[in-house]
């Protein structure tokens, strides 16, 4: 570990799976780190001097220097402190791992805001959608206690999405996108997280997350009338 | 150790062309094959079953799908020479981030260039040349992205390079008198055998768009 002052700052947002997601990677290392909350309504000079590309958080400082994308905060992170490896050493594991992240990223989150975003017929597709990518997920969990294998790693990490976020808005949306029946190692995979001490730790608090989330589809809902 | 490389791949693909550059870069011999996207082998349905997308990187049997992550495998697997990531983990995390910059948004851009008609074209064109200008901005004064090394950002960017003509022709641009420092970035890395050897001629690109833009009925 380095010896000099190491100085640690996120521009996060409480309620964000990619936020928290870097978060978790801090914990996870014993990294100290200041967090700073901030209102994507009213962008702060920070945020837009620190990703003038996007403007959008996270955003990691390590001593003043930004870096942007939450993928690509968690592998600097992995990269800089080498201890309690978050991706797998080996490059074809680092690989598998690496696809597996994208695929949450690119192919779930994406199917699964429609469910939140749509009504009727367009939510029942985005449903059926969803439910056929998580099968790949489920698949990968068999006989695994993470995704990660027998200890949570990256492509956990960048999953809690569905296991905080996608499932946490199935009581909003009063849709079972995920049951129990269909997807039994997920269910199971969820409660192998729910035992690690660093996501109960870095995790939204459910209630409040479940209220903010009914206000987001609310304004959504109103926004489309 | 006997390595057997099989990369399966479709010639026009800018992303195929990254993978095509890394190997060639690190020397190592592999075996091309050539796709129909419309008659996809079983060897690609099997290998990469998620998505069914060239490219596809066979190592020894293993498959490892997505151009940017086979390039990152080929990097840390032939670690001994020719490094395509740097090695400062702040650079490498920059290097990352302009890659994934490419990625979410040159092919959708690139594509309203050539493949849409007016109104939507003239949006594509303008937000085109946007992310050229920014990349342009990011290149600053050096030769390569990655600074006096050719890297992870050029073999990223310069595949779409071969298709700049089909842009010029059919979104009516000159991408040289917008971009003109992005273009002598380009001929640098043509120099390079490797990228000279994984970019197909212009002509053909735009042979192929031509057929493209039939079959969408754009003629």
């Amino acid at each position: 570990m380095a010896e000099r002052s190491e100085e640690v700052k996120l521009l996060g947002m409480w309620a964000s799976p990619f936020s928290r997601r870097v978060e978790i990677a801090l914990t996870l290392k014993g990294l100290p780190y200041e967090f700073s909350e901030q209102d994507i309504a009213n962008k702060s000079p920070l945020l837009l001097q620190s990703n003038p590309v996007h403007k959008m958080i996270p955003v990691l400082l390590h001593n003043g220097k930004p870096i942007s994308e939450s993928l690509v905060i968690l592998e600097y992170i992995d990269d800089t402190w080498q201890h309690n490896q978050i991706l797998p050493q080996d490059p074809y594991d680092k690989a598998i791992a690496r696809f597996w992240a994208r695929f949450v990223d690119e192919q779930i989150y994406v199917t699964a805001m429609k469910v939140v975003g749509k009504v009727g017929e367009e939510r029942d597709a985005a449903v059926e959608a969803t439910r056929d990518l998580l099968k790949l997920m489920e698949k990968e969990l068999v006989g695994k206690d993470f995704l990660g294998g027998e200890s949570l790693g990256f492509v956990d990490i960048v999953a809690t999405l569905v296991a905080f976020w996608l499932m946490r808005t199935e009581e909003v949306v009063g849709v079972k996108v995920v049951p129990v029946e269909m997807f039994p190692e997920i269910h199971r995979w969820v409660k192998n997280l729910l035992d690690v001490d660093v996501i109960k730790k870095c995790i939204p608090p459910e209630d409040e997350h479940l209220n903010y989330i009914r206000a987001r589809m609310d304004s959504l809902k109103l926004k489309s009338v | 150790m006997a390595n057997e490389v099989i990369l399966l791949d479709f010639w026009p693909s800018m992303f195929g062309m990254r993978t095509r550059i890394a190997l060639r870069e690190k020397g190592i011999e592999f075996e091309y094959r050539d796709e129909d996207l419309w008659n996809k082998s079983p060897l690609l349905l099997e290998t990469n079953p998620v998505h069914k997308k060239i490219p596809v990187l066979i190592h020894n049997g293993k498959p490892v799908c997505e151009s940017t992550i086979q390039v990152q495998y080929i990097d840390e697997v032939w670690s001994d020479k020719n490094p395509i990531l740097p090695s400062d983990p702040y650079q490498r995390a920059q290097a990352r981030f302009w890659v994934d910059f490419i990625d979410k948004k040159m092919y959708d851009a690139q594509r309203k260039v050539w493949g849409t008609k007016g109104e939507e074209q003239e949006t594509g064109k303008k937000e085109f040349i946007e992310l050229l200008k920014t990349l342009e901005s990011e290149l600053g004064e050096n030769t390569y992205f990655g600074g006096d090394d050719f890297g992870y950002v050029d073999i990223g960017l310069i595949g779409f390079y071969s298709w700049f003509h089909a842009y010029e022709k059919y979104g009516n641009l000159n991408i040289e008198s917008e971009c003109p420092k992005l273009i002598a970035w380009a001929k640098t890395c043509m120099q390079r055998e490797s990228v000279a050897k994984s970019l197909p001629d212009s002509e053909k690109v735009i042979e192929f768009v031509t057929e493209i833009r039939k079959k969408f009925m754009l003629e």
